[in-house]
C-alpha cells in the first residue's frame, strides 16, 4: 500500500518477524492491538485458552493490517513514462509541409491540422493520420480508435494528435459518439480496437490509475454530492488525487472560477451554473496535463460563460491540453485551436479557417447602389475572379481565386464601369456553415 | 497492487459525511437497534430468580442471535446503496474518472459502513451486559451472556457479520438497476450466515470457542473472498454503459 505521498506507515523488519511502524498512524495501530491484547488477556484470565485465542486473532488483524498498509513493495509492471513537459511554451516542431504558423503567438503552437476524413466532403482527401507530426512529445495521440457496443458502433477508426496547450474542440450531432470518445480516452471504458497515448502512456488496462493520474475529466452533468459543501465535494476529490495539504489548492480552484466564497455552501443549495463551476474547480484541483471539458458553459448565463472562456484560455497560457466537446459552435470558434467534426467516424480535422477554405471556395460580396447594366462586362474581365451570380438586385457574389487580389480590381471595374459602389466585402463562412455542410451531406447524420 | 491508504481514507471521510447529513440512514441506523433491543430488555426483566438452567441458557441464545442481526442489517442498507446511489445521483462518472483503484474504492465503502454497524452492536451487547449485570433477579443471567463463547462470538462475528452484509450488498448494488430493490436484495441476502447462529440458538449446535473460532475463520475467509469477487465485479465500463467491454485484449476498462 502507497498512503499519501508514497508514505507507508509499517516496513517489514530486515531481521527478526513482523512489522515496525514508521508513522504515527502505524504506531497508533501498534498501541491499539497491544492494548487490545492487554485489556483481553486481563478480562480473560478466567479462560486462559480463550484469552490466547483472542489474542492471536488480534496478533493476527494486526499483523494483516501491517501487511496491507506497508511492507516491501511488491515487483509491479514498469512505471509508466513521464508525462511530456508542462508549462511549456515551445511549440512542437511542425512538419516540414505545415504551412507558417501565426506569428504573433505567445502561447503553444498546435500542430499542424490533419486533414479531414470524409474525400467526398473536404478536398484535398486524405486519411485522417496523414501528415500527422511524431507522436513524441504529442499530449494526445490517437490511432484508428474504434469502439463497438455488440452491433452498435459508438465510433469507428478516429484518428488525431493534440499537442501539449491546445485547445482542440470536438464537435458532432447527438448520438455520434463524443462522449464514448471521451470516456475511453479517459480510461472508462475498453476501446474495441486502434490505439492511443494519453499524456504520453499508452491506453492500455494497467496503465488505467497513472493515465487519471494525469488527466480530469469534467462531464457534462457535474455530478457533485449534494448533501456535501463545495469543499468537502473537492476535499474527496483531492484525496483521491493523492494530494497532501491540499486546503491552498482547492481555495486556489474555487478562486479560479470565482466561488470562493461559497467554499461553506451545500451543493444542493447551489444554481446549476454555480454547480457547473464546482464542477471546473474539481477538474482544475489536480493540476492535470489534459482536461476533457464535456460541454462546460452549459447551463451557464453569458457572464458566466465568458468567464469559462477566459479560464480556458487561461489553461492554454499555462500549458495545460483542453479537450473540449460542445455544441456551441461560436464557443469552439472562439477558443479553439483545431476542432474535429465526428459523426461516428471523424468527418474533419484542422484549423476552422482550413475547414472553410476546404469547403467552401472564396468570395467577395459586392452590393452597389442600383443594379449593373452589364455585369458580365464589369466582372468577366476582372482579375482574380472566376465566377460570380445575382444575389438580389443589386448584390453579387462573386468567387475568386484571392480575395485580396480581386478586391481591387473590381473595385476599379465598377468605378469604370460608372456603378456606385456601396461595400466589397469577402464573404466569410462560419464554423456553423462549416458544421452544417459536413453534417448535412453525411448520410448517417440523415438518418439520425 | 499497491492500495493507496489515503484514497481509501478519502472514501471514508466523504462517507461518514454523506451519512451524517443523511436522515433516513441516520434513522435506521437508530431506530432499527433499539427495536432488537427491546425485547432482550424485556426478557432480562421478566426474569425471576431460582429459573431453571435451560431457559437461561436460551435467553442468552436468543439475545446472542438478536444482537448479531444488527451488525447484518444495518450494513446492508449502507452498502446496497452504495453503487448504485452513486449512479442514481450522478457521483459515479466524476468519481471513476480518478486515479481511485476499484479495490481502493469498495474498501473505503465498506469501512465506512462497518465502523458504525460494528460500533452499535458492540455498544448495544454492552448496554445488554451492564442491564443483566445491574438488573437480572438471577444472576445465571449475566453468567450465561458473558460466558466465553458468547463473548468471543460476539466480537468475532459482529464485524465479519457484517463484512459479509457489505460486500454482498456492494455486489448486488453493482449490478442493480434500482435503489430500492437493492436494498432489499441485499438486506435478504447477507442473512444467510446467521444461519449458524440460530443452529446455536436452538441448540442444534452446542456453543463453544472452538466453535466460534471456527465459525470466524470461514467467515473470515469468506469476506476476503468476496471483497474480490466484488472488486472484479466492479466494471467501470458496465456501471457507466451497462455493456461489458466487448474489446480484443483489454476486456475491461481501465484500473
Amino acid at each position: 500500500m502507497q498512503p499519501v505521498g508514497g508514505v507507508r506507515w509499517f516496513t517489514r523488519r530486515q531481521v527478526g518477524f513482523g512489522f515496525r511502524p514508521v508513522t504515527w498512524q502505524g504506531w497508533l495501530i501498534t498501541a491499539v492491538a497491544v492494548a487490545l491484547v492487554v485489556v483481553l488477556l486481563i478480562l480473560l484470565r478466567s479462560s486462559r485458552v480463550v484469552g490466547i485465542a483472542a489474542a492471536v486473532v488480534v496478533l493476527a488483524v494486526y499483523l494483516g493490517t501491517a501487511a496491507l498498509l506497508g511492507g516491501v513493495p511488491r515487483a509491479g509492471p514498469a512505471p509508466a513514462p513521464d508525462p511530456p513537459a508542462r508549462r511549456s511554451t515551445s511549440p512542437p516542431a511542425p512538419p516540414a509541409t505545415s504551412p507558417p504558423l501565426p506569428p504573433a503567438t505567445s502561447r503553444p503552437t498546435p500542430f499542424t491540422p490533419s486533414v479531414a476524413t470524409a474525400p467526398a466532403q473536404v478536398a484535398p482527401p486524405a486519411l485522417p493520420s496523414a501528415g500527422l507530426p511524431s507522436p513524441d512529445g504529442a499530449a494526445l495521440v490517437v490511432d484508428h480508435l474504434t469502439k463497438r457496443f455488440g452491433e452498435r458502433t459508438a465510433f469507428e477508426d478516429v484518428s488525431f494528435t493534440i499537442a501539449p496547450g491546445e485547445v482542440f474542440g470536438f464537435l458532432g450531432p447527438n448520438g455520434a459518439g463524443k462522449t464514448t470518445t471521451v470516456r475511453t480516452l479517459g480510461t472508462l471504458i475498453a476501446p474495441t480496437s486502434g490505439t492511443a497515448l494519453v499524456a504520453g502512456i499508452p491506453l492500455l488496462p494497467e496503465n488505467g490509475t497513472e493515465i487519471r493520474k494525469r488527466i480530469s475529466i469534467m462531464p457534462e452533468n457535474p455530478g457533485l454530492y449534494l448533501r456535501l459543501t463545495v469543499i468537502e465535494n473537492l476535499e474527496l476529490f483531492a484525496g483521491l488525487y493523492g494530494l497532501r495539504h491540499a486546503g491552498p489548492r482547492i481555495d486556489a480552484a474555487l478562486e479560479a472560477v470565482n466561488l470562493g466564497a461559497r467554499g461553506r455552501d451545500l451543493c444542493g443549495s447551489l444554481s446549476k451554473g454555480l454547480r457547473q463551476r464546482v464542477g471546473l474547480a474539481r477538474a482544475l484541483l489536480s493540476d492535470p496535463a489534459i482536461m476533457f471539458l464535456d460541454e462546460p458553459t452549459s447551463g451557464l448565463d453569458p457572464v458566466a460563460a465568458r468567464e469559462v472562456h477566459d479560464l480556458i484560455n487561461d489553461l492554454r497560457q499555462r500549458g495545460v491540453t483542453v479537450f473540449l466537446t460542445t455544441h456551441r459552435l461560436e464557443e469552439a470558434e472562439r477558443l479553439c485551436d483545431r476542432v474535429a467534426i465526428l459523426n461516428t467516424r471523424l468527418r474533419s480535422v484542422g484549423r476552422t479557417d482550413e475547414l472553410r477554405e476546404n469547403l467552401f471556395s472564396r468570395s467577395l460580396a459586392v452590393e452597389t447602389a442600383a443594379p449593373l447594366a452589364a455585369p458580365d462586362g464589369v466582372f468577366d474581365g476582372a482579375t482574380g475572379v472566376e465566377s460570380w451570380r445575382a444575389n438580389g438586385d443589386s448584390s453579387y457574389v462573386l468567387s475568386v481565386t484571392d480575395p485580396r487580389v480581386a478586391a481591387p480590381a473590381v473595385t476599379r471595374a465598377l468605378v469604370a464601369a460608372g456603378a456606385d459602389v456601396l461595400s466589397i466585402v469577402e464573404s466569410r463562412h462560419s464554423l456553423e456553415d462549416v458544421y452544417l455542410e459536413l453534417i448535412d451531406e453525411d448520410p448517417e447524420a440523415a438518418a439520425r | 497492487m499497491r492500495l493507496d491508504a489515503g484514497r481509501i481514507l478519502a472514501v471514508v471521510r466523504k462517507e461518514f459525511r454523506a451519512l451524517r447529513r443523511n436522515r433516513f440512514i441516520i434513522g435506521t441506523m437508530t431506530v432499527l437497534p433499539i427495536v432488537f433491543l427491546i425485547t432482550p430488555m424485556i426478557e432480562i426483566f421478566r426474569l425471576s430468580p431460582g429459573i431453571p438452567e435451560t431457559v437461561v441458557q436460551r435467553l442468552a441464545g436468543s439475545t446472542f442471535l438478536l444482537l448479531l442481526i444488527i451488525p447484518v442489517v444495518v450494513p446492508a442498507a449502507i452498502a446496497a446503496y452504495s453503487v448504485v446511489g452513486e449512479r442514481e445521483q450522478g457521483t459515479l462518472e466524476p468519481l471513476l474518472t480518478t486515479p481511485v483503484r476499484r479495490e481502493e474504492l469498495l474498501l473505503g465503502k465498506a469501512a465506512a459502513a462497518i465502523v458504525p454497524s460494528v460500533a452499535i452492536a458492540y455498544l448495544l451487547f454492552a448496554v445488554v451486559a451492564i442491564a443483566a449485570k445491574l438488573f437480572a433477579a438471577d444472576p445465571a443471567v449475566t453468567t450465561a451472556l458473558l460466558q466465553s463463547s458468547q463473548l468471543v462470538g460476539e466480537i468475532l462475528f459482529a464485524p465479519l457479520l457484517a463484512g459479509w452484509s457489505i460486500w454482498v450488498g456492494i455486489a448486488i448494488s453493482s449490478r442493480a438497476s434500482d435503489v430500492r430493490v437493492a436494498q432489499q436484495l441485499g438486506t435478504l441476502a447477507s442473512l444467510p450466515p446467521l444461519l449458524v447462529v440460530v443452529l446455536i440458538d436452538l441448540q442444534v449446535l452446542t456453543p463453544s470457542v472452538g466453535l466460534a473460532l471456527a465459525f470466524a475463520a470461514v467467515l473470515l475467509v469468506a469476506d476476503v473472498a468476496m471483497w474480490r469477487v466484488v472488486s472484479a465485479m466492479f466494471d467501470r465500463e458496465r456501471l457507466l454503459t451497462g455493456a461489458r467491454a466487448t474489446s480484443a485484449r483489454p476486456q475491461r476498462a481501465a484500473g
